[in-house]
């Protein structure tokens, strides 16, 4: 029987196989730290007397805290400051590059490790970072971890985990103009729920995950998480090849050519089987929103606001009371007649430059409407540049929207840039959970042209409405 | 790690699916750099609603909280896991635990118990009939007892086993650093180290 993508990541990367019930131990090709998981990783190396065993394989940024104004100043928030200063001291300790407030590469971990050329086909990938998930859409068996396996990995690169169950999700069809990765993963969570993919690797296989540039595929593998899969992958193709090519860590001549033979073998084979699938048609796919309070609680753009009562799951139907009494809405109002006061446009879902690209070409021209506030955090310094070098920036601005500096920014809400109790966002983050963007803040997750027509109109919209 | 094999303690009935780790400790709570102190953050938001369960007095010094399905989904904060024990938590009992969040209270010596969602609407009942009803999870024998009432749980026999033995798994995968070393001078040379070039 053939292997599918996940077994083959896998099985290259087993340093020893567990007996039993003891899990395998697998080698960690590329490990990614930010400020708010490593401290107490790096405070259990010093107390063991431990060193980091690849400094070579792991690299730092600082993302999580970092205001995205006058970065150019000391962090007020002294909490926050100390926490990137005690980054700073560890990565220099250690040996780490590290790139900080201030860098050219300094961003959203999961923007600056592709941008880099450092994620890779057929890699391990770790984060103490859930949405590690990200690099997946390279063929790389990526997933988020705890301060513990931090810790673990700095140690020995390596991790015990124990085998993954494997689930395919075939998306058919093609997508309609408007309709973007954004709403295909939000689909697949509101048909799968939260604990779906829970236990299991998922693959996106399809037409549709074909058709899709690196950045796309970058948006649908990082909620993979919020199925409740630690990592989600597609299988690398031309289209992964030609974005990595002649960045500044992948390989260069020979090496090159080497490296794209193997990665070509990166695939499912015919005959493998998954030990689940679900099935998707992007051709009926139209914008999605969520409305409630977990990624799961999302339906299309043109439907109402669900009664809890029509939920014929216990469970469901109180999660879904709980939901609307945090949301503030009503069963039955449109979802296009939701108001919002916050636009929030950034995040490692869709903080890249094909996501502000999209969101300028519907803002250009028009204004951000009376009463509304949106923001827009590139998700690197690098994306950043690129976009003022098009001149997205001037367009932005000129729409009424702040144009900041990289980092996660509102998608949390660790540094300034938050909700404050009652406000409505549309965000093209990853997360609508209670106060996740603010204490009591209520948040609708949207893709990045949902977010744009949004700010326009001050109701929930996508570009048609305008 | 502290050898765990059976708690008696105080149950918490928390009638929610869907706990994720922004409600069992919100971001605002992770700037710190230590390892302790972090039980005021633990359900910050819920706390300030004064009809919270653990806001009612004998709650208030639960160990074992009952919770619904998927808990601890979301971000991979290990906080979470530090939030419950600081507090004073000890197990958790859910029908369903996202991954991430059981492998961190795993390294953590905090239990996660897995039982059938009808045996959690059990536990609830009893619980909410007389609040502050002890639970009792023995890891030995793999059940939860509440009264009258006995069930048994999942959990994998890997993970038992360590937090039987209180064992540290870095120590543990040291000891095969030969066999690490081996497998690294295999590994292919296209692939990428991150000093910069």
């Amino acid at each position: 029987m053939g292997k599918t993508l996940a077994e083959k990541v896998w099985d290259a990367h087993v340093v020893r196989r567990g007996k039993g019930a003891e899990p395998d131990l697998l080698y960690i090709d590329l490990h990614l730290v930010h400020e708010v998981t490593s401290p107490q990783a790096f405070d259990g190396l010093r107390l063991a007397g431990r060193k980091v065993r690849r400094p070579d394989l792991t690299i730092a940024t600082e993302d999580h805290n970092v205001p995205t104004i006058g970065i150019e100043l000391p962090i007020a928030d002294p909490v926050s400051r100390t926490q990137v200063e005690t980054l700073r001291k560890n990565c220099a300790e250690f040996g780490i590059r590290l790139h900080p407030m201030g860098d050219d590469e300094q961003g959203i971990v999961h923007v600056m490790g592709p941008q880099l050329g450092l994620t890779q086909p057929g890699m391990t990938v770790v984060c103490g970072d859930s949405h590690t998930s990200t690099h997946g859409a390279f063929g790389a068996m990526a997933f988020g971890i705890g301060t513990s396996e931090v810790e673990h990995v700095l140690a020995t690169q390596t991790l015990p985990l124990r085998r993954f169950k494997t689930m395919a999700i075939n998306v058919s069809g093609k997508l309609r103009p408007g309709v973007t990765a954004k709403d295909i993963i939000l689909a697949i969570i509101a048909k799968i729920g939260t604990g779906g993919g829970q236990g299991y690797v998922l693959e996106y296989r399809g037409e549709a995950i074909e058709a899709l540039s690196m950045e796309a595929r970058m948006t649908i593998c990082n909620m993979s998480i919020e199925a409740g899969a630690r990592a989600g992958m597609i299988a690398p193709d031309e289209t992964t090849f030609a974005y990595l090519k002649g960045r500044p860590h992948a390989p260069q001549g020979a090496e090159w050519d080497k490296a794209v033979a193997a990665w070509r073998q990166l695939r499912s084979d015919d005959d493998a089987v998954f030990d689940a699938e679900v099935d998707l048609n992007a051709d009926e796919l139209t914008p999605y929103v969520t409305w409630g309070t977990n990624p799961g609680q999302g339906l299309p753009l043109s439907e109402r606001v669900p009664d809890p009562a029509d939920f014929a799951d216990e469970t469901e139907r109180l999660a879904a009371e709980k939901a609307l009494a945090y949301m503030d809405l009503k069963p039955g109002t449109p979802l296009r007649d939701i108001k919002v006061d916050t636009v929030f446009l950034g995040s490692c879902t869709n903080g890249r430059l094909e996501d502000l690209r999209a969101a300028a070409e519907v803002l250009a021209g028009r204004k951000v409407a009376d009463g509304v506030r949106m923001l827009v955090v590139p998700g690197s310094m690098r994306v950043r540049k690129a976009a003022e070098e098009e001149g997205l920036d001037k367009v932005f601005k000129e729409a009424g929207a702040e144009w900041r500096a990289a980092g996660c920014s509102m998608c949390l809400g660790m540094n300034p840039d938050q909700l404050k109790p009652g406000e409505r966002s549309a965000s093209t983050s990853n997360r609508n959970f209670e106060g996740r963007q603010g204490k009591g803040g209520r948040t609708h997750l949207v893709s990045p042209l949902v977010a744009a027509a949004t700010a326009v109109r001050g109701t929930l919209s996508s570009p048609e409405d305008l | 790690m502290e050898p765990f094999s059976k708690h008696t303690g105080v149950g918490v009935p928390l009638r929610r699916s869907n706990v994720d780790t922004d409600q069992i400790i919100p971001a605002v709570y992770l700037k710190r750099v230590t390892r302790t102190g972090f039980e005021d953050g633990l359900f910050a938001a819920w706390r300030s609603d004064e009809t919270f369960v653990l806001n009612q007095e004998p709650f208030r010094n639960g160990s074992v909280l009952v919770a619904g399905p998927d808990f601890g989904t979301g971000s991979s904060r290990e906080h979470a896991v530090w939030a419950l024990m600081d507090y004073g938590f000890r197990v958790v009992i859910s029908s369903r635990f996202a991954d991430i969040f059981r492998g961190n209270a795993g390294k953590q010596g905090l239990l996660t118990a897995q039982c059938e969602q009808a045996d959690v609407e059990q536990l609830w009942k009893l619980l909410e009939n007389e609040p502050g009803t002890d639970v009792t999870v023995d890891l030995n024998e793999k059940t939860v007892q509440c009264k009258d009432f006995l069930t048994t749980f999942d959990i994998d026999d890997y993970t038992r086993w360590r937090l039987l033995e209180g064992l540290d798994d870095i120590a543990l995968t040291l000891r095969h650093s030969d066999t690490i070393a081996e497998f690294e001078a295999s590994r292919p040379s296209y692939m990428p180290v991150t000093t910069p070039r």
